[in-house]
């Protein structure tokens, strides 16, 4: 089949599922309790997606996720809550200036290698999360009320505009630089391409999603406190990535749901709900150390012998 | 090495989609099941408690647990409300308030629960306040002190928030006339947790009082909490020589600041609110240390008052020794308010228990006697305590 | 003095920074790996410090040493079971595996025995003395003497003794190391032994000179310590101690001019600083990248 074709067709699966959904939640055969658990579950596949971008195709380790949704999260409350501008206008704004964000973190530390650019990033959220805790217009420690306006339409559009635009940077030529950095950054320097420039892009690009998923975070639970993007938050969004296998767009977006669902679900079982959760981690981790998808997309089963997805390149 | 790919590529659709699938089923049963319980079954009331029992406040949420769990049991032993036991639905929110959102739009919507107990934070129960408002469904911050908990930012009342603390300006103005009258302070310092809205809400009426009362600040610093090293700040306080240190905030680390201030010998009188109240205080600052302390409280647990001996002695039976602070007590007394509130409502409809929470008046429980304002907030006595060779003396009682 | 009584709360507080920033470097310097769970091993020696001294009655260095010696034991037992498997993983997986244990650790402690944070019993005398106008307590020394002593220590087990010399060999070249006949495996064991030791006793002493411990303290001393452990060159003894030190004063700094509020984000722009214009830390050699 031709690559278009099959892009329009899961489009179309997408636009049905949606429509199915937004006619149950208008219908309200699914109430406020099912709306809130997609949309959070959308929010998470953007946060998973985009890091995927960054850890998963560019091989670059970034532990700082949660300091780019906290940018979203605030400057598209500020636009909106505060400003009174219109949502859509201030999840945009969200988005670029979380790229801005970016960029700023990720000219000077994407220098740097595996461990070290982990704690550099881990550095920099901390340091993002700590001036939103010191600024009295954002409510500091107490946090900022924010007008709920997060619906499904506008978290499934969300999703994919964020699943289309990072699945054709991963199959354009872009993509295919980025994964030759995350192959051997050394022999790809070498081949002609910028290195610094395609680390630094898909940091970008991974920081606009994560502060467009801050918006919609931000607007979908009233309020948004400084200790909400703590380093814990990076490694939920981590784990997402990791759990789903690096290099996995598929899977990256079945661990975000799965573990979404999960952690709904351990609500009931308070005390031994983190326990739970923990000793799930580290299972997969030990006997499934790629993931639970490796590198393979989920599209790769349906389309015998013909891989042209999703950064694999082990075959 | 074909093969081996093709099988282990089918080992991961499989886990994949068994765990996709898993979690489908999961979530589908669940759905059943709680439609089916969670109609008209009478002979059971459903209360929710959706508390921080995991996540950076876990002592806080988990000490509401506690005396919730409790009263929940003494209400039920002896022959429930009206003859139905009260079931309580916890819900984990992690410390986190878009956690406590969902959590709230869980007890609301699949749990059915008549009403809800918590957040422990002001941040956490804002989170839960508009889905009450939404699903008129009542909920009680046992510790949400923020006055935005039950009035909004544009100043309108949340119908179906309500709290069974103090809200903060009252306690910051007791100490700020403590201060000034009683102890003849003049030159007053304040150490707050800029963390927590609490201690910011106290320090703020604290220092206004202050300062239209003619006394001078002189000094105001803050800290974050779960510091323990504040010795540095503590020296540049004491370089500005106050006569007085007002330290709101939670006794974990007010214990260790006052520990520290007594250590580099700051030796003024130091004043706190009710997050001091709790028998760890002692054993972290240490008796001698904390001599020539003061702070303002609901209660007092050394009152012979026999309800509240009665819950400290019951307190520390069903909680191997360990006396309560004041989470414990606020969390006990929110269940008890509730119960009184079903109990005049005459039903277990949102609404009526809504405005019989309202109306309550003089109830009297654990944290004081009490009546409900029109902003939802409870009106009580405040005591001042004073802290003798680590026993707390009653000094002198504000009425609001 | 103030300024003199800053350097000395300075220090104290760089003390215990240091005694766990020596268990990451080590671990960091032998298997490469951020092991997150090690400042939950430093809670758990806070704990049975402090179960030994108020409920069974031993004095300040019994507690120590059985901290150091259960956390030793907790160390090994962590290192086979969750990260023995991932030597040959991707680094990420392990990072992930040890973001899990340490998560385990915490709520197994907390579902064991609650979230209330405990005070700890006044084993040393709290007794301070004056020098030059600045107080310095009993309890500050002790810190500063004990982490002393055990920097010492390692650097003489690390450089003069058979073990110390297996360490250096595997951290240098696993391969290498193993066909010269090094029990690799048990020379890693023997580092977490060593590590979490450090971190157990750490523990005990935070304790007594802080008083507040609950299941959750962990994990901010765990990142600074690394923080530390980076700031003098990750695998670099002194140089952990070094890094601990200037962090502490540092923080001490910051806070003492009023911006107590930015003191964690100061840790974190030195940690950037360090990392963007030397990289391998104050003590430690600049290495070529290899092609």
């Amino acid at each position: 089949m031709k690559k278009s074709k099959v892009f329009w067709i899961y489009v179309a699966i997408a636009l049905v599922f949606y429509a199915v959904v937004q006619f149950l939640i208008s219908s309200e055969q699914l109430d406020m309790y099912y709306s809130n658990l997609f949309i959070t579950i959308a929010i998470n596949i953007i946060l998973a997606v985009s890091l995927h971008l960054v850890i998963g195709i560019t091989g670059q380790f970034s532990i700082g996720h949660a300091g780019f949704l906290a940018v979203g999260a605030y400057v598209s409350a500020i636009f909106t809550t505060n400003l009174g501008w219109p949502f859509p206008v201030g999840l945009l704004i969200g988005a670029i200036v979380a790229a801005l964000a970016g960029l700023i973190v990720g000219i000077p530390t994407l220098r740097l290698k595996g461990d070290y650019l982990a704690i550099a990033t881990l550095g920099f959220a901390e340091i993002i999360r700590i001036i939103f805790l010191n600024i009295d217009y954002v409510g500091g420690a107490a946090g900022m009320q924010v007008n709920y306006m997060t619906t499904w339409t506008y978290a499934f559009f969300a999703v994919l505009i964020t699943i289309i635009v990072i699945s054709n940077f991963t199959n354009s030529r872009h993509g295919r630089a980025c994964i030759a950095v995350r192959e051997d950054e050394i022999a790809a320097d070498a081949m002609g391409i910028n290195t610094t420039y395609y680390k630094v892009l898909a940091f970008a690009i991974g920081s606009f999603f994560a502060g467009l998923a801050g918006g919609l975070f931000s607007h979908n639970f009233f309020i948004i406190q400084p200790s909400q993007f703590g380093f814990l938050k990076s490694f939920d969004i981590l784990i997402y990535v990791v759990l789903g296998g690096l290099g996995s767009l598929s899977g990256s977006i079945i661990a975000a749901i799965f573990l979404t669902v999960i952690s709904l679900y351990l609500q009931d079982f308070p005390e031994t709900r983190m326990i739970i959760y923990s000793l799930v981690l580290i299972i997969v981790m030990l006997y499934r150390p790629s993931g639970l998808m490796g590198t393979k997309e989920i599209t790769d089963i349906f389309k015998f012998g013909n891989k042209s997805k999703g950064g694999n390149v082990n075959e | 090495m074909k093969s081996n790919n093709k099988l282990k590529r089918y080992a991961s659709v499989f886990l994949a989609s068994s765990l996709v699938v898993g979690a489908l089923a999961g979530c589908g049963s669940k759905d059943n099941s709680s439609s089916g319980s969670s109609g008209s079954d009478s002979k059971e009331i459903k209360v929710g408690l959706n508390l921080e029992l995991s996540g950076a406040v876990a002592s806080y949420g988990s000490g509401i647990s506690k005396g919730a769990k409790l009263a929940i049991n003494e209400i039920n032993k002896a022959g429930g409300i009206d003859g139905k036991k009260i079931v309580p639905v916890e819900i984990d929110n992690k410390s986190d308030a878009a956690e406590a959102t969902s959590a709230a739009i869980k007890l609301a919507t699949q749990e059915k629960v008549v009403a809800q107990i918590g957040s422990a934070t002001s941040g956490d129960t804002v989170a839960a306040v508009q889905i009450a408002n939404q699903k008129k469904m009542p909920i009680i911050g046992p510790s949400a002190t923020s006055e935005t908990v039950t009035v909004n930012e544009k100043g309108q009342l949340n119908d179906y928030a309500f709290r069974t603390c103090f809200i903060d300006p009252f306690q910051g103005q007791i100490a700020a006339n403590f201060a000034l009258n009683n102890l003849k302070a003049k030159n007053v310092a304040i150490f707050a947790d800029s963390a927590s809205d609490y201690a910011k809400g106290l320090a703020k009426s604290f220092k206004k009082t202050i300062e239209e009362n003619g006394g001078k600040v002189v000094a105001e610093e803050s800290y974050v909490a779960k510091d323990t090293d504040f010795k540095s700040t503590l020296t540049r306080l004491k370089s500005k020589k106050p006569d007085f240190i007002y330290i709101p905030g939670y006794y974990e680390e007010v214990g260790l600041i006052i520990k520290q201030a007594r250590a580099a010998g700051i030796d003024v009188p130091l004043m706190g609110g009710d997050g001091w109240d709790s028998p760890k205080m002692v054993e972290l600052a240490g008796k001698e240390a904390l001599n020539n302390t003061y702070f303002t409280n609901h209660y007092s647990a050394e009152d012979p008052d026999e309800k509240i001996q009665k819950f400290v002695k019951a307190f520390k039976e069903a909680n191997g020794g360990q006396a309560p602070d004041a989470f414990n007590a606020l969390g006990y007394d929110t269940v008890y308010w509730l119960k009184d509130a079903i109990e005049r409502a005459g039903s277990t409809d949102g609404e009526k228990i809504k405005d019989a929470l309202a109306s309550t008046k003089d109830l009297s429980l654990v944290t004081g006697k009490f009546s409900v304002d029109d902003k939802h907030n409870p009106v009580k006595t405040a005591t001042v305590l004073e802290f003798k060779d680590g026993k707390q003396v009653f000094n002198s009682k504000v009425n609001p | 003095m103030e300024w003199l009584q800053q350097l000395v709360n300075g220090i104290s507080l760089g003390s215990i920074y240091a005694l766990i920033a020596l268990g990451y470097t080590m671990v960091y310097g032998i298997i490469k790996l951020i092991n997150f769970a090690h400042g939950d091993v430093f809670m758990i020696g806070a704990f049975i410090g402090f179960f030994a001294i108020s409920r069974w009655g031993f004095g300040f260095f019994p507690a120590l040493f059985l901290a150091m010696v259960v956390c030793a034991i907790i160390g090994v037992f962590i290192e086979r079971i969750a990260y023995k498997r991932l030597r040959n993983a991707t680094r990420i997986a392990a990072l992930i595996t040890a973001i899990g244990v340490s998560l385990l650790i915490e709520y197994t402690t907390i579902f064991f025995r609650g979230a209330q944070p405990e005070a700890y019993p006044d084993v040393i005398s709290n007794k301070s003395f004056h020098f030059l106008g600045a107080q310095i307590s009993m309890q500050s020394i002790m810190i500063l003497s004990v982490s002393i002593a055990l920097m010492i220590i390692l650097q003489f087990v690390v450089h003069k003794t058979k073990i110390g010399k297996a360490m250096r060999a595997v951290s240098y070249d696993v391969e290498a190391a193993r066909l010269m006949g090094i029990n690799v495996d048990n020379t890693i064991s023997v580092t977490f032994a060593i590590g979490s030791a450090l971190a157990g006793a750490a523990g005990v002493i935070f304790g007594v000179y802080y008083t507040k411990i609950d299941p959750l303290m962990g994990i901010i001393p765990g990142v600074k310590a690394f923080v530390a452990a980076v700031l003098g060159g990750i695998g670099i003894i002194p140089g952990a101690m070094a890094g601990g030190m200037v962090l502490g004063v540092v923080e001490t700094v910051v806070s003492a001019l009023g911006f107590s509020l930015w003191r964690d984000a100061a840790a974190f722009v030195i940690l950037i600083l360090i990392l963007i214009f030397r990289p391998s830390g104050i003590f430690g050699k600049n290495t070529r990248e290899k092609v």
